[in-house]
């Protein structure tokens, strides 16, 4: 009998795969208490996200297998009930939200439906006191106009929301222990504070237990108590946040505290901008159109893009930050001219690309070159490295001669930290940073002035990211390349960025060198993102969750 | 909603039209009706006067006028052959196919939902790898073969049924069989595939996360986004039915619009014909209409779009 709310002994969770057996989760034990907020820390296939399935229960077996192990809950031990009895105990004492709540959300169903049944489910009670409990619990999660909102489907949502909805869900039976599976990842990060802020609050209201499947090291400061930190399917260290950040014991947790970038102000760096503009962008704007009735006449319309103006000068970093819906993938779009500009010009090194002939472009394309956010998608699965590194080749026929193409596919392996035998594999052989290595590898191939850096280590574990960005500082210093380096995540690009420029609906709200931007930003939208950034320091984002509050206020008004 | 639909229907309203032009051309490219109505020793003069009592004589693009004309006023001309109406004619001969179309694909559609979703429910098992199997095989059966063979075997050689013909129940159970076939077989597949994709999806984790129970999962939370793809697939199959029916009511002697459309373009009927396809048309047509609004009612993704 254990006095432990929720205690996990000896769990281990095996995945048959024609590949052969692959240990995703091995011996681990933790426990959480009532009222207690303890977080799962790790990186991608830590098993972290596994051990959550296996507490609730949702694992697809096969090809999971729980191995070994008991799941104490409440005094019963989880893994001897049946389907049935188990879930009578998922979603009246036991709770969960995930991380993709687009996906984890029934399409075809309204919300209010959707929470009515969790409570319809396991309580014998009519429908118009569901839906009125419903409307309650939508109130209290903080979506306004619950009433009138009930009736609306997941995809009228925005994400936060379908978040608050979700919470709503996970909490209609008051359930002991909440589960919460990477709940904020997806999120901006002004829109993660209100999320961790509600449920704080519930967790502090209702008393439950709430277990924290992160892999962000500020969540873990700004809302756990305990932390356990998962590498290998192993729990590595464990202990209170304060404990373990000040004082790590297991060497991937010092490793993993060291690779937090923007943790301190990078060493001062001259800019190595030279020359006159490279890359000038002029009232650049882009709206999209609606179009409605039967001949599609327009109606309304979204301004992606509503007069931004840049300039980007050789050996430079433009680091371009803003939320989703800001403008900034639009941006990136219309510079690498994938999409047309309402108005407004691009100067390449000093040539209008607006209008340009095929010809003229093709010549365009191999200066400039981009590299994308998802590992996974951007690479052509039936290409293999060399193919993939080779292929621009194949369309500037005058870089490389045919006959060099080896040599120069080694060199760049070479250069982006890979070996020159990695050539004759396929992309699915490769971690998510290797395979980002070999997209950069592929960028390179035209020898470009400018790179669009897309989200593109945003994807990637911490340690990986940095890497990454290493790996994109030193090649940018030993080519003089500019990059245009876009991120939702400010830390990030810190750790890169000579100057930076601030975007919000549309428009640019603040330009400024790097570190002016993060010591003394002067747009209140600014310091409303940098305080809503957690930082992995308990003590110190304690102190920034109260100067948060105020900062909010101010950027609405202001 | 409402504009979702009166988008839509507009859309196939233009296809309609493309489809009765092109009719109409295609139709008189097989040469002068005069051939084969009078005698094969007719005179000149008899031909000519054939010729111009119908009006073939006249430039294309005059009796294509007149035909546009005329169709704007429901009248789609006579039948040579009959001497009646082309669309009494045509009207006569629907019910036989429609009646063959909707038990024949009423059949495929609950018979693919119920095996497409036992063979998903424990994919790779017996029953899964049966169905399978017999629902490629009857995807991929040439029907006027399967027709022919069943004639040999049903009625020549059991003599279980009859060969062709109308009248009794009997004269049902192979048109009704060797239509459905091909539609169940490829639907089991639709079916069981989407199942599948469903069944794995993150909402199914959610609903059972809340504690939903699992037959209710599956009807309630999976079965109904599963219906989705199988909608488009089943719209398209009842269309091509039009196809299967002129082969089934061919070899089975069956009064259809099927049987009728090929011998009114061997007798180059032009008039049936061109009522024919536009009688059809109109029908798939509002299929169509109906099928837009069965999704939009079950995908409100699709009402807000």
């Amino acid at each position: 009998m254990s006095e432990h709310l929720l205690e996990v002994r000896g769990l281990s969770v095996d995945f048959h795969t024609s590949d052969g057996t692959v240990h995703a989760v091995r011996d681990i034990s933790f426990y959480v208490d009532r009222g207690e907020t303890l977080a799962v820390l790790g990186e991608s296939g830590s098993g972290k996200s596994v051990s959550a399935s296996a507490v609730m229960e949702i694992l697809d077996c096969p090809p999971a297998d729980i191995a070994s192990g008991e799941i104490h809950f409440e005094g019963k031990n989880l893994l001897r009930l049946s389907t049935a009895e188990r879930r009578r105990i998922n979603g009246e004492r036991l709770a969960m939200i995930f991380q993709d709540t687009l996906a984890h959300l029934n399409p075809v169903y309204s919300i209010g439906w959707q929470i009515a049944e969790a409570i319809r489910v396991h309580r014998p009670v009519g429908k118009a006191e569901a839906w009125a409990e419903t409307v309650r619990l939508l109130e209290r999660v903080g979506i306004p106009a619950a009433e009138s909102r009930a009736g609306d489907y997941p995809h009228q949502f925005s994400g936060g929301q379908r978040q608050r909805v979700m919470i709503a869900m996970a909490l209609a039976n008051r359930p002991a222990l909440l589960i919460a599976d990477e709940p904020t990842t997806a999120l901006d990060v002004t829109v993660q504070a209100q999320i961790l802020e509600l449920l704080r609050d519930l967790t502090r209201e209702t008393g439950m237990g709430l277990l924290l499947i992160t892999h962000d090291l500020g969540v873990v400061a700004d809302i756990a108590d305990r932390v356990v930190v998962m590498h290998d399917g192993r729990i590595v260290e464990s202990g209170r946040v304060r404990d373990v950040y000040h004082a790590p014991q297991h060497s991937y947790t010092r490793r993993l505290l060291a690779a937090i970038p923007g943790r301190a102000p990078p060493p001062e760096r001259a800019s190595a901008a030279t020359g006159p503009p490279l890359l000038e962008v002029r009232d650049l704007v882009r709206h999209y159109s609606q179009t409605t009735g039967l001949l599609g006449r327009a109606s309304g319309g979204v301004r992606a893009l509503d007069g931004v103006s840049l300039e980007l000068r050789r050996g430079e970093t433009l680091g371009i930050v803003g939320e989703s819906g800001s403008g900034k993938s639009t941006l990136a779009k219309l510079i690498l001219r994938l999409d047309e500009p309402t108005s407004g010009s691009i100067h390449f090194a000093g040539q209008n690309l607006i209008g340009l002939d095929r010809q003229a472009l093709k010549t365009f394309r191999r200066r400039v070159q981009a590299v994308f956010q998802d590992p996974f998608a951007s690479l052509n699965p039936r290409m293999s490295v060399f193919e993939l590194i080779s292929e621009p080749w194949t369309i500037h026929h005058d870089i490389v001669p045919k006959a060099e193409w080896p040599a120069r596919v080694a060199q760049l392996l070479t250069q982006v930290g890979l070996l020159p035998e990695h050539a004759a594999r396929w992309p699915h052989q490769f971690s998510g940073g290797q395979r980002q290595r070999i997209a950069i590898a592929r960028a390179l191939a035209l020898e470009p002035d400018v790179l669009v850096c897309d989200e593109a280590v945003s994807a990637l574990d911490v340690s990986i990211q940095a890497q990454i960005i290493a790996l994109l500082a030193e090649l940018r210093d030993a080519y003089g390349l500019a990059y245009l380096f876009i991120a939702h995540d400010l830390p990030v690009v810190r750790e890169i960025a000579d100057r930076i420029i601030v975007m919000r609906q549309g428009v640019i709200v603040e330009e400024g060198p790097c570190e002016r931007i993060f010591t003394a930003p002067r747009h209140p939208y600014t310091q409303a993102l940098l305080a809503a950034s957690p930082v992995s320091d308990p003590d110190e984002q304690a102190r920034r969750r109260t100067a948060l509050a105020e900062a909010t206020t101010a950027a609405a008004t202001g | 909603m409402t504009g979702y639909v009166l988008r839509r229907s507009f859309h196939s309203l233009i296809t309609l039209v493309g489809l009765i032009v092109i009719v109409f051309f295609a139709a008189r490219l097989t040469g002068s009706p005069a051939d084969l109505y009078l005698p094969i020793d007719a005179t000149v003069e008899a031909r000519q006067e054939f010729t111009e009592r119908h009006g073939f004589d006249r430039p294309l693009i005059v009796q294509f006028g007149d035909f546009v004309v005329d169709l704007v006023q429901f009248d789609l001309g006579q039948s040579l052959r009959k001497h009646r109406p082309a669309l009494d004619v045509v009207l006569e001969a629907i019910p036989a196919t429609l009646q063959l179309a909707v038990v024949a694909m009423s059949i495929a559609i609950v018979g693919a939902l119920v095996i497409g979703a036992l063979a998903a429910w424990r994919p790779g098992g017996v029953f899964d790898r049966t169905a399978s199997v017999l629902s490629l095989a009857g995807a991929s059966a040439p029907d006027f073969w399967i027709a022919i063979s069943a004639i040999l075997l049903f009625a020549v050689t059991l003599g279980w049924l009859p060969t062709s013909g109308t009248g009794t129940l009997a004269h049902w159970v192979m048109p009704i069989g060797v239509l459905a076939l091909r539609p169940l077989g490829i639907l089991i597949q639709v079916v069981r595939t989407s199942m599948l994709g469903v069944l794995s999806a993150a909402y199914v984790k959610t609903a059972r996360a809340k504690g939903v129970g699992e037959r209710s999962v599956i009807f309630v939370h999976a079965l109904r986004n599963a219906m989705l793809p199988v909608i488009t697939v089943a719209g398209d199959l009842a269309a091509s039915i039009a196809n299967g029916a002129v082969i089934i009511e061919t070899v089975f002697g069956w009064p259809g619009i099927g049987r009728l459309l090929v011998d009114s373009i061997i007798q180059r009927d032009f008039a049936v014909v061109q009522a024919g396809v536009f009688v059809t048309a109109s029908i798939i047509f509002l299929m169509n209409i109906v099928i837009d609004i069965a999704y939009a009612i079950l995908d409100p993704r699709v009402r807000h779009s």
